[in-house]
């Protein structure tokens, strides 16, 4: 355990909390069992599946183009989720792909070009997955509370444009409300850093034995990166979100709210 | 003399539901027009395709001739003002949702806007949740007539107001009307409202056109008969 090594044992015990979870749903009654259950199975799946991917990634001599190949392929999935979970936004993927790539680049470029890691599969792949799982949450947010608002603000968005307003100017307040409201837990997040909590690549660069001053270098660059990234991806879905809500012609589309 | 609207074998359909069906009419420029239906004739849809926040299924829309399709949409709505059900106010002052519909103008021209709709000046500074669905309504008339439409459309909006303050909005835009500003589309299924206000009249029920015409005629008591059944 000392080496970070966890044995079954450890993991079941990891377990409790969850189990603790679940016994309040069901006393309560709050129909959670089945989305808890799930949630956790498929975490550990996936990661199951990762640590595999990763071992024969770091396999010596192995080309980083594999990496660059995996971080493609979470970035084509997280825009299918952001796609998914805001079903009633029209074409929504290739805005939502064309965001997380812009910004995989630019962040991916900013760690490398700058030397903050080598370019090698152990550091490409999970930076790689902490930008995009950062961002994906205030992506999916921003695309959600988009067009939660304009169909919950339809008579003012529409009273907006009797008055000759575009839909962009029509949409604007709304969209605003969105994009702070996806924003809200990354900044608040950033705000209590070192103060409530300590990051993880922090953390896992510390208990590695690297300085801590150092650590605390790369995890504010890396922290920098991921807002920067969060709040791009979250502005361009939801304004992209706010243009596809409406027509060429400046009507509000019939929007169903999807559960 | 062309007609303010046109419709044209009109159709609105919605998810397989007839909203209008093929609807042919005529609304002539220089009237209080009442469009008149029970809940669900299309009396709202008909309205909103006046502006462009609706399109038809099929079919044409004209506006003085023009078909809306060929119009910018933004240049055909500050025409073509409109006023809904519930008043819409948003956030801030009065002065604040006026400038909404004018960001240029001067206080004098806010002013000049709130005494068209008879609210003095006072009711500037005040937050539009305070005010009541009267004042509301009259505050979003004032603000639609900023822009100098051409055309009021009306959506039912007295429908939530109290007696007192539906007769005095009536009066309001029927001097707007008669003064020649501008010509008026009121949507209502208020039986005594169409016998005080109209002097044109269209009814419609379940999306078809029962009567277009002048008030008064044996065809159209008639289809006012139809309706007042219908509304009970």
């Amino acid at each position: 355990m000392g080496q970070g090594d966890v044995d079954a044992l450890g993991l079941v015990t990891s377990l409790l909390l969850i189990g603790v979870a679940l016994a309040v749903s069901l006393g309560q009654q709050l129909r959670l069992e089945k989305q808890l259950i799930w949630a956790t199975l498929r975490a550990f799946a996936q990661l199951i599946v990762m640590g595999i991917v990763l071992a024969w990634l770091l396999e010596p001599g192995r080309s980083v183009l594999y990496s660059w190949v995996w971080v493609v392929g979470m970035v084509v999935f997280a825009a299918w989720t952001v796609r998914n979970r805001a079903p009633e936004v029209p074409a929504l993927f290739p805005i939502a792909l064309a965001a997380l790539t812009a910004s995989m680049v630019v962040t991916m470029g900013v760690i490398f070009g700058l030397g903050i890691f080598p370019m090698e599969a152990r550091a490409i792949v999970p930076l790689g997955g902490m930008m995009i799982g950062n961002s994906l949450g205030s992506t999916v947010l921003a695309a959600r509370r988009t067009a939660d608002e304009l169909t919950d603000k339809r008579p003012e968005v529409e009273a907006r444009l009797a008055l000759g307003h575009s839909s962009t100017q029509a949409g604007r307040p709304y969209v605003r409300e969105a994009i702070k409201t996806a924003l809200t837990p990354r900044i608040e997040s950033a705000k209590a850093a070192g103060l409530v909590f300590l990051p993880g690549a922090m953390t896992g660069l510390i208990l590695a034995g690297v300085d801590p001053i150092d650590a605390v270098l790369v995890q504010a660059a890396i922290m920098y990166l991921i807002l920067g990234t969060a709040a791009t991806t979250s502005v361009v879905i939801g304004l992209g979100s706010l243009s596809r809500l409406f027509t060429t012609d400046h009507r509000l589309r019939r929007l169903v709210r999807k559960s | 003399m062309k007609d303010l609207f046109a419709f044209e074998n009109v159709n609105v359909t919605i998810d397989d539901t007839k909203v209008l069906g093929d609807v042919t009419l005529g609304i002539p420029s220089g009237h209080l027009t009442l469009v008149a239906g029970a809940s669900g004739s299309g009396k709202t849809s008909l309205l909103r395709l006046c502006n462009r926040l609706d399109v038809p299924t099929a079919g044409t829309v004209r506006f003085r001739g023009a078909d809306l399709d060929d119009l910018d949409p933004l240049a055909l709505r500050r025409r073509v003002g409109m006023v809904f059900q519930q008043p819409v106010l948003f956030g801030g002052t009065v002065a604040d949702n006026l400038r909404v519909a004018a960001p240029e103008a001067t206080q004098d021209q806010l002013t000049a806007a709130l005494a068209g709709v008879e609210l003095g000046t006072e009711f500037l500074e005040r937050i539009g949740d305070d005010l009541s669905g009267g004042e509301a309504q009259r505050v979003c008339l004032a603000r639609a007539l900023l822009c100098r439409p051409e055309v009021l459309l009306m959506d039912e909006p007295t429908a939530a107001l109290h007696p007192a303050a539906r007769r005095a909005l009536e009066t309001t835009v029927q001097a707007l009307q008669s003064d020649g500003k501008v010509d008026v589309i009121w949507v209502t299924h208020d039986m005594d409202q169409i016998s005080r206000m109209a002097d044109h009249l269209v009814v419609l029920a379940e999306g078809d056109v029962l009567y277009a015409g002048p008030p008064g005629s044996a065809e159209a008591e008639a289809a006012l008969a139809t309706l007042a059944e219908e509304v009970g």
